[in-house]
């Protein structure tokens, strides 16, 4: 019962006037950032990053994890309304929303998806609460070859379950770990790829990169699909709260499932868009009455969103306990922490106590300020989505200019935020995944770090990696993951059975 | 967006298979020339363990590999030929965002952030959203002079500035 008593002191370093008014900005900012498109959750918070250089730790992260929340919660209102999915991950929610919507039922499809978000989330949080501490504990044994091992788990869980193609994967993962390895390398000092250009020494900041992959890519983007906001009338009144509520439990199975799910994807890093797809899928499966699902059914709603929240939240959980992103959002917030200073890992656990467990603590009360900040503004909302694009458009572009000059003051990264938003679109076009790259960005230099730290010494052998149990099952685990849609196969084969696994619906961009 | 014709009927541009290629080249070429540049720093062993060239060298030679990969995929693949990448109008419409944006930037060098961006999402709503000229001046000013506010002078976050914020004695 240690975690409660951390918990409650947490709330204890949470509960000033300062935070919690840090917290209602942060949701409503972060709801804006869902419903508009050009703004998600990774570029969102990294322009707002800024912001929090001059304030103190736990301010800045209640801040810009409640900008994640709201952006979790808003990216429903426009798949139900508009039937356009403010984020990826609400891309499976759009199936049933949108249907129900154009029944006269937006109402019951909101409060559905959001009082769905917010059970996912504290499922989530309930899991960080009492398993983070105790995997920090655990990963406190940790050397450099453990890490490293970790870090190649994460990597190779991207390539084994990721949905692209294999090699677009890999190519994403090395393509981010090159760059990060621009500039001063940190054990030799020797300038690695800057080709005699000083912009190039300070290497490439991941902010800049995730500014222009997501937020300028995402603009030309919806400028090329023609976006048209022509959406159902949004207004929620108590009574249908009410009512939606108490029908609610009768799906309980159905929210614990997709919690479930969440939590699972959100720890590896297959993220909340895979989640929603998979908890949608699930519930079609096995529900009475499957054949209903895409015409409006509340399970429909119930299911993606829950999930997708739930793998959201979980996503903090690695980045906590051991200082690996669970999410492109995650990986944003990780470059926070060692803006301000702190070193992530297992050690915050131990020596920044008030940080890690404020962090929590506004995790629930984030959450719960959310949802009912969300059910009270929706029609706000939505009428911003009535707004031209061409008004739109070019305020977000300016709010990603002043995010990515802020990062080191450097104009160039403007220049650069711009060629990373070319690159953005030709990737999503020709479906490379971003995700793997930004955490690689993030992660490069740790991972090469641990890598040479284990290797000191050392004339080429990789030994090092099975040189003790705990070690050598994480990087077979990793093995395994890379090779897994093998080892599927192989499975299936053995068995015998013909019956395939039917993938979740991908959104086609093309 | 004032344009007509949907997507649907959008003439092709340019093939899915087409720019998978180019991408996938111009990845390959960037491999060989990391991987050149990490080689000639050194990528073996020194006694003290991995020389500097070491990491990036093998990841540029993974890098190398994939596109080799993506090359012949998108080769081989007869879907990706039909698939249309981009429309000719469409393509259009990301111009018309993308080359204001290059013009806001360098713009943005020129007289500094505030009044770039004025300009840019006055001239963005005139132009291109053919909206009334009152309203996306007001638009832009408003944005501007807020921006200003919470990044300057609240949080103290500077930005490039030029002659109009001089005078202003900023």
């Amino acid at each position: 019962m240690e975690a409660l008593e951390s918990l409650l002191h947490g709330f204890g370093v949470l509960l000033t006037f300062h935070n919690m008014l840090l917290m209602l900005v942060g949701i409503c900012l972060g709801i804006l950032v869902g419903v508009l498109p050009g703004l998600g959750g990774p570029n969102g918070v990294a322009i707002l990053l800024p912001l929090t250089f001059t304030m103190d730790p736990t301010s800045a992260i209640v801040l810009l994890s409640c900008i994640y929340w709201g952006a979790l919660f808003g990216g429903a209102i426009t798949s139900i309304l508009f039937n356009i999915p403010g984020e990826a991950w609400s891309v499976a929610t759009t199936f049933d929303g949108y249907p129900m919507a154009q029944k006269g039922q937006a109402a019951e499809a909101l409060t559905a998806a959001f009082t769905a978000s917010f059970f996912g989330s504290i499922a989530a949080v309930m899991l960080i609460t009492f398993l983070a501490p105790w995997i920090a504990t655990f990963a406190l044994r940790f050397g450099p070859p453990e890490f490293f091992a970790v870090y190649l788990l994460t990597f190779c869980t991207f390539v084994g379950l990721g949905k692209e193609s294999r090699h677009k994967i890999i190519i994403s993962l090395a393509l981010g770990f090159l760059l990060a390895a621009v500039g001063m390398d940190t054990v030799s000092g020797e300038l690695r790829m800057t080709f005699g250009s000083v912009e190039l020494l300070r290497g490439f900041d991941f902010l800049v990169a995730v500014i222009g992959l997501f937020g300028i890519s995402e603009i030309l983007l919806a400028m090329e699909e023609h976006l048209a906001f022509k959406g159902q009338e949004a207004k929620i009144r108590l009574s249908v709260v009410w009512r939606t509520w108490l029908t609610l439990p009768r799906y309980w199975l159905t929210l614990l499932r997709s919690s479930a799910i969440g939590c699972w994807l959100g720890v590896t890093p297959g993220g909340a868009i895979a989640a929603s797809f998979m908890g949608y899928n699930l519930a079609k499966r096995f529900s009475r009455d499957g054949a209903n699902f895409g015409k409006g059914k509340i399970e429909g709603v119930l299911a993606p969103e829950t999930a997708a929240h739930a793998a959201g939240t979980a996503a903090l959980l690695p980045m906590l306990a051991l200082g690996i992103p669970g999410s492109g959002t995650a990986a944003v917030l990780l470059g926070g922490l060692m803006v301000w200073g702190l070193q992530p890992g297992p050690l915050l656990f131990v020596e920044q106590k008030d940080f890690v467990w404020g962090l929590i603590a506004s995790m629930y009360l984030g959450n719960i300020a959310g949802l009912i900040i969300v059910l009270a503004t929706v029609p706000l909302f939505a009428s911003v989505l009535r707004v031209p694009f061409a008004t739109i458009a070019p305020m977000i572009i300016v709010s990603c200019a002043i995010g990515a000059f802020a990062v080191q003051n450097a104009m160039f990264d403007i220049w650069l935020m711009l060629g990373f938003g070319v690159v953005g679109y030709l990737f999503k076009k020709t479906g490379i995944p971003l995700a793997p790259m930004t955490l690689a960005l993030v992660l490069g230099d740790k991972a090469e770090d641990a890598f040479r730290q284990s290797m000191i010494g050392l004339d080429g052998g990789l030994g090092i990696f099975w040189s003790n149990k705990l070690v050598g099952t994480i990087t077979t685990l990793a093995l395994v993951m890379l090779f897994w849609p093998l080892i599927g196969k192989a499975i299936e084969l053995v068995r015998g059975s013909g019956r395939s696994v039917p993938a979740g619906g991908e959104s086609s961009r093309a | 967006m004032s344009d007509g014709p949907h997507a649907d009927v959008d003439p092709a541009l340019v093939s899915t298979r087409s720019v998978e290629l180019a991408v996938m080249a111009l990845l390959f070429c960037l491999s060989i020339f990391l991987g050149w540049d990490n080689w000639r720093i050194g990528a073996g062993w020194a006694p003290d363990g991995p020389q500097a060239g070491y990491f990036p060298f093998y990841l540029s030679v993974l890098l190398g590999g994939s596109s080799l990969w993506g090359i012949v995929a998108a080769l081989r693949s007869e879907e990706l030929r039909e698939e249309i990448f981009v429309g000719c109008s469409a393509f259009g419409r990301v111009l018309r965002v993308f080359l204001p944006t290059i013009g806001f930037v360098f713009l943005v060098q020129l007289i500094g952030l505030y009044v770039a961006s004025f300009i840019f999402i006055a001239a963005f709503m005139v132009f291109v959203g053919k909206l009334k000229l009152w309203k996306s001046l007001l638009t832009g000013f408003v944005f501007s002079a807020l921006m200003f506010y919470v990044f300057d002078v609240q949080f103290n976050v500077l930005m490039p500035k030029g002659p109009l914020e001089a005078a202003f004695g900023f």
